[in-house]
């Protein structure tokens, strides 16, 4: 044991403390980006730049008036919230947020290190937050929410596939499903984005969807569902969904530079024998790097449509982790060279380019010609 | 009658490359422009601090004109009442003290909340007495404070005069044709 039990108590406290005013200034720094990138300056009548605004923004929801409508299923309604953050908290227990070693005694940055299942249990535990949107949906009574919570349903079962194939290759190539194994693999041998560009491509558009980031999301889509799952809702209880989901939002920033960019290390800045400082630094830039990513791909690219959404995630994402991960094997199997992966990734993304040129997936169009003089009725498919 | 058939004209979608297909390039481009609007001059008017020019026809709250008398340049024709499609105004009017003029407005009430700005009453106006002019932020506590008397529409017009904010409309001062006494 590495760890005590005070030691753990410590670090989830202050970690939550982190987590939250993280998510409140996260969604400062959303406004902030979205205003300027609409030519506005966004929230700054709070104290200077706006900054105090968070504070207002939390306080607000705190004192709000707590609506519960009249014909929803009181118990789910209250419990869906809880279930969101709950598992969003829960899932970054085993994500590394600084540095890490395989040293016995020293202090780990992981709530609870050495889990040999890591990966696996934060993607468990991350796509039951999907059940917090269901319920919510389902229990809001309400059609606009239903449906936001289906759409949730079918877009997290299909992204999950992805998701974990796309991992799949990662964790072949460092022997493990321990995140900081993961990270010790990636000192020796370098960053896995160098290997593995299309895991990384595919990892990167799966967890967007996971977190219903913009272009994927379908579930809340003001504009179609005003708010989806969340129409009902209000209060301290919106604010929950809220903080769930920028916390999936760190959760996977922090994922997506622990698997593919190292975590702490930075080779040339920071190794293994550089301060804690550093290594925390290099750490928590680049999930934040990953975070301002998000932001501007939210404010770029208009959302999808929901058959394109599931045809990316089945026609494309899945096919190409799968054949990813058979190159991997291939790889490791007959002991070639690792840098045999990174032109087979780009000659996968091309192949799927040009099979898609060839193969076009367009909507279905029936030309029904209307029977005239008594002439049969033709239906031509194009 | 159905559309015979060499009467449609299918449109294809345009051919993509490889490229066009593989999206990465166009998701850049597309970032490209946000990011570069991210340093772009912004354009929010930091409002009570600062405040908006109006563009001089802007249709606010309403002014009666004065003329160089100072006297209220209605001869209350009810023109503008019939015009307005929100029946707001109401005068009573009054045989004039003045000899230029037959009538003036005893009371001349508009009601700015049931108003719907469209500017119908300045067209019809044969005087120029009433006008709309560009203050927009107009503000009230309750209804009463919100239907506005001859003297706040009077008030409005020496504010707007003193401000300099003219609506483009006016024709300085003087009296439209049917206010001219006949011959
Ligand atoms: S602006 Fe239109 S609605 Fe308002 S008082 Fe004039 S005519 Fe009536
Ligand atoms: S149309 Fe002009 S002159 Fe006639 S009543 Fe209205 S404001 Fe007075």
């Amino acid at each position: 044991m590495t760890h005590t039990l005070l030691q753990t108590i410590i670090t989830i406290v202050v970690m939550m403390g982190v987590l939250q005013g993280a998510c409140a200034y996260l969604i400062y720094v959303e406004r902030k980006v979205a205003a300027y990138m609409q030519a506005r300056i966004g929230p700054n009548r709070v104290g200077p730049f706006g900054l105090l605004q968070p504070i207002a923004d939390g306080l607000k929801f705190l004192f709000k008036e707590e609506v519960i409508p009249g014909n929803v299923d009181k118990l789910l309604f209250l419990l869906s919230p809880a279930v969101a953050v709950g598992t969003a908290t829960f899932a970054f227990a085993v994500v590394p947020f600084g540095p890490t070693s395989n040293t016995p005694g020293e202090y780990q940055f992981v709530i609870a290190p050495g889990i040999d299942i890591g990966i696996l249990f934060t993607f468990a535990i991350g796509s039951l937050a999907a059940y917090g949107i269901i319920l919510g949906g389902w229990s809001s009574n309400n059609k606009y929410s239903f449906l936001g919570a289906m759409r949730s349903t079918a877009q997290i079962i299909s992204y999950e596939i992805p998701l974990g194939m796309s991992i799949l290759g990662v964790v072949l190539l460092a022997g493990s499903l321990n995140l900081e194994r993961i990270i010790d693999q990636q000192v020796r041998d370098g960053w896995n984005v160098f290997y593995q560009p299309l895991a990384f491509l595919l990892f990167l558009l799966a967890v967007m969807a996971e977190c219903n980031r913009l272009p994927f999301d379908l579930p809340e889509a003001e504009q179609e569902l005003i708010g989806g799952y969340h129409t009902e809702y209000s209060g301290l209880k919106f604010g929950l969904f809220f903080l769930g989901e920028y916390t999936h939002v760190i959760t996977t920033a922090l994922l997506l530079s622990v698997v593919f960019f190292g975590g702490w290390y930075f080779p040339g800045i920071v190794g293994p024998e550089s301060g804690i400082i550093l290594k925390l630094l290099s750490i928590w830039l680049k999930a934040l790097a990953f975070i301002l990513f998000y932001m501007f791909i939210r404010w770029t690219i208009p959302r999808f449509r929901f058959d394109q959404l599931m045809g990316l995630a089945w026609r494309t994402l899945i096919p190409l982790a799968m054949v990813n991960l058979v190159c991997v094997m291939l790889v490791k199997e007959f002991r070639l060279s690792l840098w045999l992966l990174p032109p087979t990734s780009l000659a996968l993304l091309l192949g799927a380019t040009v099979l898609s040129l060839k193969y076009p997936q367009q909507p279905r169009r029936r030309l029904l010609t209307v029977a005239a003089d008594g002439q049969p009725a033709v239906t031509t498919a194009r | 009658m159905p559309i015979p058939e060499n009467a449609v004209r299918w449109v294809e979608p345009p051919k993509m490359s490889v490229l066009d297909q593989l999206y990465i390039p166009a998701i850049i481009e597309g970032l490209g422009t946000t990011i570069q609007h991210m340093f772009a001059p912004k354009v929010t008017v930091q409002y009570p601090e600062q405040r908006p020019q109006m563009p001089p026809n802007y249709r606010g709250v309403h002014r009666l004109n004065r003329d160089e008398q100072q006297r209220v340049k209605c001869v209350a024709c009810y023109m503008c009442a019939t015009a307005c499609p929100a029946h707001c105004i109401d005068i009573v009017a009054a045989p004039s003290p003045w000899p230029d003029r037959e009538k003036y407005p005893e009371t001349f009430v508009i009601d700015e909340l049931r108003c719907i700005y469209c500017g119908m009453c300045e067209e019809a106006c044969p005087v120029d007495a009433i006008e709309l002019t560009s203050l927009f932020d107009l503000t009230g506590l309750s209804r009463e404070e919100m239907m506005f008397d001859k003297e706040k529409l009077l008030s409005v017009f020496d504010q707007t005069v003193k401000t300099g904010s003219d609506p483009i409309r006016t024709r300085g001062g003087k009296l439209g044709p049917a206010a001219e006494l006949p011959k």
